[in-house]
């Protein structure tokens, strides 16, 4: 797929810029919606690059955009395959690693369980992402927090920044 | 190939069924192993309603992964459907002999944007039914360009509709008698992203794709419409793809097609048998030939020939209950309704815009004419809005570029919330889960 693909971005901008995507194999969206309302509603600009991103197409948003946050939603059970790949390529670029990036939804094969097993929160860790999400509705309370004291940081470090 | 090959083909056999009186249900099965697949047809034939038999594609082969198929095939690990390439047209052949013909007609379905390698096993394999679409296929799975997609469903109507007895066999294969049929193609326009749509821009992208097949030498059509929140707006619906394919759709055959729901389904057996009923009743009543089953059980799995042949039994049984809408079918067709307005406007606007339907359809989303709500494929404009009013009828909030200014009007001014939006997408599923556990809220039977 082409990387021009890069989306159309909102042009006015509150809070932090967040992009939303899912991971190469996964086609689902309406996950990826709930998101973008979510984080619009916790103030924040959200671009929703929409399902099956690969990972140049990531790459080359990041790149342009330079957005605070990168959440990666999947439900179809192979998401943490290609989330690697996404996490690889973002922490590849040394021009992005002030972008934080976390990863949620259904990552598991086995089963209905919406909680990713603590082996595979570990592997996606320790790849760089900076949280992992199950699929149940304490998970999303646990991203809120997780967005709203990230920019916290943000604000914060601006201030610094601009003293 | 079958002995009883030399009658109809899949068009044909279901407007035979429909003349006399009979809804066509037809599950939507498939599984990895050949002969599985050849059990759970066989069930099909034979479960006892006037039922057309399915082979469902798995997901590797949908998104052209058959190398993945394949090793998956060798390691024995089940895959979600039937990899017909990585089987290939023999093995597929065998799984129909005998079994596939003119008492029995089998469709492909898929869910592929670039499906030509598919229908080019299909047909080899002695098959000639299959459903999609240029932008039914394309925007609500993947990123796929729109504008490859519409190529590749060029060439998919070109092989199918080549597959003619004078154009493509040679006269020493002219006693084949998939040579005698007519291909069908089946839009798949009528679902888009499954929930959350206005029916009347499901009605019009399934009444454009049934166009561009027909532009493109496919003379043996249905026209899908899915099964959406509530019946009275389903029936308008279905009544006004009716009356549009008749006055548009001169030269083809076509029947209209129901799914049932295919959005987020109720958890309880119970609730999904309500809402499966409700379907039957709604194709019946409406005058559509042909119903797609679901099962209680594939939400959550891979759903056993056994659950396919009960959910068929059971969709057949509602359907006989059913009565049509008073009137003749075409009476009802002939109202004047919302949604036959909408979709009118729809479909007037698109093909003011090119004379080639391809083209006129990739004008029409690149300028916003056609705008599927919620739907994230870059290719489409992502400028129009829907919402679920409170007495469970699906209406534009935000038209965006759409041609309805003066024929729909917008309702509700406050953007949607993040709780809204999950709390729509299992309206139905709330409902009928609810009306199972009480029967006092049963969803009343239409009419």
């Amino acid at each position: 797929m082409a990387i021009t693909d890069v989306p159309r971005f909102p042009d006015t901008r509150s809070g932090m810029l967040v992009v939303v995507a899912a991971p190469a194999s996964d086609a689902h969206t309406w996950n990826l919606l709930y998101l973008q309302l979510l984080l619009q509603e916790l103030g924040h600009t959200v671009a929703n690059l929409g399902s099956c991103v690969p990972p140049d197409l990531l790459v080359e948003t990041c790149r342009r955009y330079r957005p605070d946050l990168v959440v990666i939603g999947t439900v179809n059970g192979h998401g943490s395959h290609d989330g690697m790949r996404l996490i690889r390529a973002i922490r590849q670029d040394p021009g992005l690693a002030e972008i934080a990036m976390v990863i949620g939804g259904k990552l598991g094969t086995v089963g209905a369980t919406d909680a990713p097993d603590s082996h595979l929160t570990g592997t996606l860790l320790s790849a760089g992402f900076a949280a992992v999400f199950g699929a149940t509705d304490a998970d999303v309370d646990s991203l809120c927090l997780f967005v709203e004291a990230l920019a916290l940081q943000r604000t914060e470090r601006a201030c610094h920044a601009g003293r | 190939m079958p002995a009883d090959d030399r009658s109809a083909g899949f068009g044909e056999f279901v407007l035979a069924a429909h003349r006399r009186g009979k809804l066509v249900v037809q599950p939507r099965m498939g599984f990895s192993d050949p002969a599985t697949m050849r059990r759970g047809l066989l069930a099909t034939r034979h479960a006892g309603p006037t039922t057309v038999g399915t082979l469902t594609l798995d997901s590797f082969t949908r998104t052209g992964r058959h190398d993945d198929a394949r090793a998956c095939l060798a390691g024995g690990i089940e895959l979600n459907g039937y990899p017909i390439v990585a089987h290939g047209a023999a093995t597929t052949a065998a799984v129909l002999d005998g079994v596939a013909g003119g008492s029995f007609p089998v469709q492909v379905r898929h869910g592929c944007a670039q499906p030509e390698e598919i229908i080019d096993v299909l047909l080899r394999a002695g098959l000639d039914a299959t459903e999609g679409g240029p932008v039914s296929y394309c925007l609500p799975y993947g990123r796929t360009p729109l504008r490859e997609s519409v190529r590749s469903w060029q060439r998919c109507c070109d092989l199918l509709a080549a597959h003619r007895p004078a154009a493509a066999h040679p006269p020493a294969e002219v006693h084949r008698p998939a040579a005698a049929r007519r291909p069908h193609l089946e839009t798949f326009g009528g679902c888009l992203m499954g929930q959350l749509c206005p029916p009347s821009l499901l009605v019009a992208v399934s009444v454009l794709e049934a166009l561009f097949f027909r532009h493109h030498g496919i003379d043996d059509i249905s026209l899908s419409y899915a099964q959406q929140t509530h019946p009275v707006q389903d029936e308008e619906a279905l009544h006004a793809l009716r009356r549009l394919a008749g006055e548009l759709l001169a030269g083809v055959s076509w029947h209209i097609v129901v799914y049932t729901y295919m959005g987020v389904f109720p958890r309880t057996p119970a609730g999904a048998r309500l809402l499966g009923a409700q379907a039957a009743r709604l194709a019946v009543r409406a005058g559509a030939a042909r119903l797609i089953v679901k099962t209680a059980a594939e939400a959550y799995r891979i759903p056993s020939i056994e659950e396919n042949v009960a959910a068929l039994r059971e969709a057949a049984a509602a359907a006989e209950d059913a009565v049509p809408a008073p009137g003749t079918p075409e009476a009802g067709a002939a109202r004047d309704s919302q949604t036959y307005a909408e979709a009118r406007a729809l479909v007037d606007e698109v093909r003011q815009l090119h004379a080639d339907p391809g083209r006129a359809l990739l004008l029409a989303f690149e300028r916003g004419v056609l705008d599927v709500p919620f739907c994230l494929h870059p290719d489409n404009r992502g400028r129009s809005r829907a919402y679920l009013d409170a007495a469970g009828w699906l209406r534009w909030s935000e038209l965006g570029a759409l041609p309805l200014r003066g024929i729909a009007e917008p309702g509700r001014a406050s953007p949607l919330t993040s709780a809204e939006l999950l709390d729509s997408l299992h309206h139905v599923q709330r409902t009928f889960d609810r009306a199972a556990s009480d029967p006092t809220r049963a969803p009343a039977p239409i009419g």
